[in-house]
């Protein structure tokens, strides 16, 4: 394969290119579609969206079929846990943030256990759990009031931080160079790969494996937790199962982003392209004037064209 | 699934092992006893005939959900479109009966078309997933927002009510049976014969190892196409069973039971890689998870907490039900 061709059957540069014809295509259908404005606030909502792909990226790069689709209910339930812990005052946000953080790491924790010690199969554990978040949101809102974001959050996700730019976007850069020095360049990052291309070699080779699988798992956690604080700050209040919509989608995005789901290949830089990818194209179809039955029946169409271009599974051969 | 801890066959195992290699849904069988038992201690009147009845014609449409996802789990796939395919076949009918003016020929027409459209909705998938070789949970999902699109088209807002004579007879009974047991009986017919065909056991073999079914000579592009048919067939039936149940169409209708399909086929003791499943325990799995919440509600759980417990239990069982598995496979 000539070197030309196998830079463009890399997976960032065909997000990077899709991103690009899809805000050409945007704008021609509806002019304005891809100003500075709206890129900025597709870019929020991106930054959502990869915040909660970061933790399902690293629970996938480390095999034995991790996924976690508990993650939409870590969302919904950080979102609830941030109003209320804040309540619309900005010295609460330092106490949400560590609650929310406290929560993700705890469902994480729960998760890896049933994984490891249990082994369980990661899809049946996170679905399991994420009925049990689902129930526990209804008991928290039976309960409690709902809560609101304090202004100062609410600034940093939905008003120019520095260089006129959101601060959930600095954030979101931050965790794609945080997650690009994990994952090349230190120990832990090898050893999720390890674990994930062989998880028997990486035993022998000493990698504790159970620990680092359990660590995935509220990592993931972690950084739903984040993803529900940040999105209280872009609604102003949560409302029930707002994270339900993370559960597939950061799925879909690491698939984009060219991360295997069979685990052990891929990285970060992609699933953000990924991310971004997909909220273009769900921003596309917001603008064009098609009735909810079309848009939906499009949407599907494209993703499965779209996932066409990506690493298909390979032919039997004898 | 590569399984890194060597599989040593242990020789002396006792009696109990070979029950479970003969009969894998024991421990579901065992599982769903105790809730019946547990229902009964809590309320006495929820094990009379009436409530079973209503139990059974409540999560029938879970059953056949469940029976669906099974096949395609033989071979090593999975299904997250099952309950969009649900909801299109669902309105779809609904549609067609009412515009058919309702009688039983309209109705039977209907039910015929309802059965080819779940099955185009397995040959999509099936492409997709086996031919096209995309991944099978998130390509799916993919064609899961694609029909739950066309269910939208068909009926853009939940509520068209189904013909009297197709709800009524769900419901009712014939010749003093009440009719949802014909339905069963049917099912257990088609199940066995299914179980007796050359497609179930190649679904199996191309689950338990792809490369080596590919080598002896299996055509395994088509054998995964065929689980996907028998998924959306089993779905279409799902939809009717449903369609009694609520006598009516919602284009949404399905979207939650995908998830629960999947609970139930892991509750039943199947592995979730393929090429070890059990319907029966599929069936078992989908009534044990309609005992569970009969269960909390007949507990006096407070209404609040509902949820709550009974995803914790749902949670609780599906661990026994790995473990259970895995036990009968070991």
């Amino acid at each position: 394969m000539s070197s030309v061709t196998a830079f463009f059957k890399q997976p960032l540069v065909v997000a990077l290119i899709l991103i690009v014809a899809l805000l050409y295509l945007g704008q021609s259908l509806s002019p304005g579609f891809a100003s500075a404005d709206q890129i900025l606030r597709l870019l929020i909502v991106a930054s959502l969206l990869g915040i909660v792909a970061a933790g399902q990226n690293v629970v996938i790069l480390g095999g034995r079929e991790g996924i976690d689709l508990s993650v939409g209910g870590v969302v919904s339930l950080s979102a609830i846990i941030a109003g209320n812990v804040m309540n619309g005052a900005d010295g609460g946000i330092l106490p949400a943030v560590l609650a929310c953080l406290a929560a993700g790491a705890f469902f994480g924790l729960l998760n890896g256990l049933g994984v490891t010690l249990l082994r369980i199969p990661p899809l049946v554990m996170t679905l399991g759990m994420l009925g049990v978040l689902q129930g526990l949101l209804v008991v928290i809102r039976q309960g409690i009031p709902s809560g609101r974001a304090a202004p100062g959050l609410s600034a940093f996700v939905t008003q120019p931080f520095a260089f006129g730019i959101p601060g959930i976007i600095w954030l979101w850069i931050a965790i794609g160079l945080f997650m690009a020095f994990m994952l090349n360049r230190t120990v832990f990052g090898h050893r999720i790969y390890a674990i994930g291309s062989n998880e028997h070699a990486a035993y022998m080779a000493g990698v504790p494996v159970h620990l680092m699988r359990i660590g995935l798992f509220m990592i993931s956690g972690m950084f739903a937790a984040i993803a529900g604080l940040c999105l209280l700050g872009y609604s102003g209040s949560s409302f029930a199962n707002v994270g339900e919509q993370y559960m597939l989608s950061s799925i879909i995005a690491v698939v984009f982003g060219g991360t295997s789901l069979a685990g052990g290949k891929g990285g970060y830089t992609g699933t953000m392209a990924g991310a971004l990818l997909l909220v273009i194209l769900q921003g596309i179809l917001t603008t064009v004037n098609i009735d909810e039955s079309g848009r939906q029946m499009v949407f599907g169409a494209t993703l499965l064209l779209l996932m066409l271009f990506y690493g298909r599974g390979r032919a039997m051969r004898a | 699934m590569t399984t890194t801890a060597t599989d040593i066959r242990s020789s002396g195992a006792g009696g109990l092992r070979s029950w479970l290699e003969r009969y894998p849904f024991l421990p579901a069988l065992v599982i769903l006893l105790a809730l019946l038992a547990l229902n009964g201690v809590f309320s006495p009147n929820s094990l009379s005939f009436r409530s079973l009845t209503g139990l059974l014609s409540t999560y029938m449409a879970l059953v056949m959900l469940a029976i669906a996802q099974t096949y395609v789990v033989s071979a090593g796939d999975i299904d997250l479109s099952a309950g969009a395919t649900l909801s299109l076949v669902n309105v779809a009918i609904v549609v067609l009966m009412e515009r058919w003016g309702g009688g039983a020929g309209a109705v039977l027409l209907a039910l015929a078309l309802g059965v080819l459209i779940g099955l185009a909705c397995g040959l999509v998938n099936g492409i997709v997933v086996a031919a096209l070789r995309l991944q099978a949970i998130v390509a799916t999902f993919a064609t899961s927002i694609f029909f739950t699109g066309l269910a939208l088209y068909v009926m853009p807002v939940a509520g068209t009510p189904a013909p009297a004579l197709f709800w009524r007879t769900y419901g009712g009974r014939l010749f003093g049976v009440p009719f949802v047991f014909y339905v069963l009986a049917v099912l257990a017919v088609l199940l066995y014969l299914l179980s007796r065909t050359r497609m179930v056991t190649e679904l199996l073999a191309v689950g338990d190892d792809q490369q080596a079914a590919y080598q002896t000579g299996l055509p395994v592009v088509a054998v995964r196409v065929k689980g996907y048919l028998l998924c959306g067939l089993f779905s279409a039936l799902a939809a009717f069973c449903l369609t009694g149940d609520t006598a009516s169409g919602d284009p949404l209708v399905g979207g939650k039971m995908t998830l629960y399909s999947v609970a139930a086929v892991v509750l039943g003791g199947s592995a979730l890689a393929g090429g070890w499943t059990t319907v029966v325990g599929s069936l078992l799995g989908a009534l044990t998870i309609g005992l569970v919440n009969s269960l909390v509600f007949f507990m006096g759980t407070p209404s609040e907490w509902q949820n709550f417990v009974q995803g914790l239990a749902i949670l609780l069982v599906l661990m026994a039900g790995v473990l259970a598995g895995r036990r009968a496979r070991a």
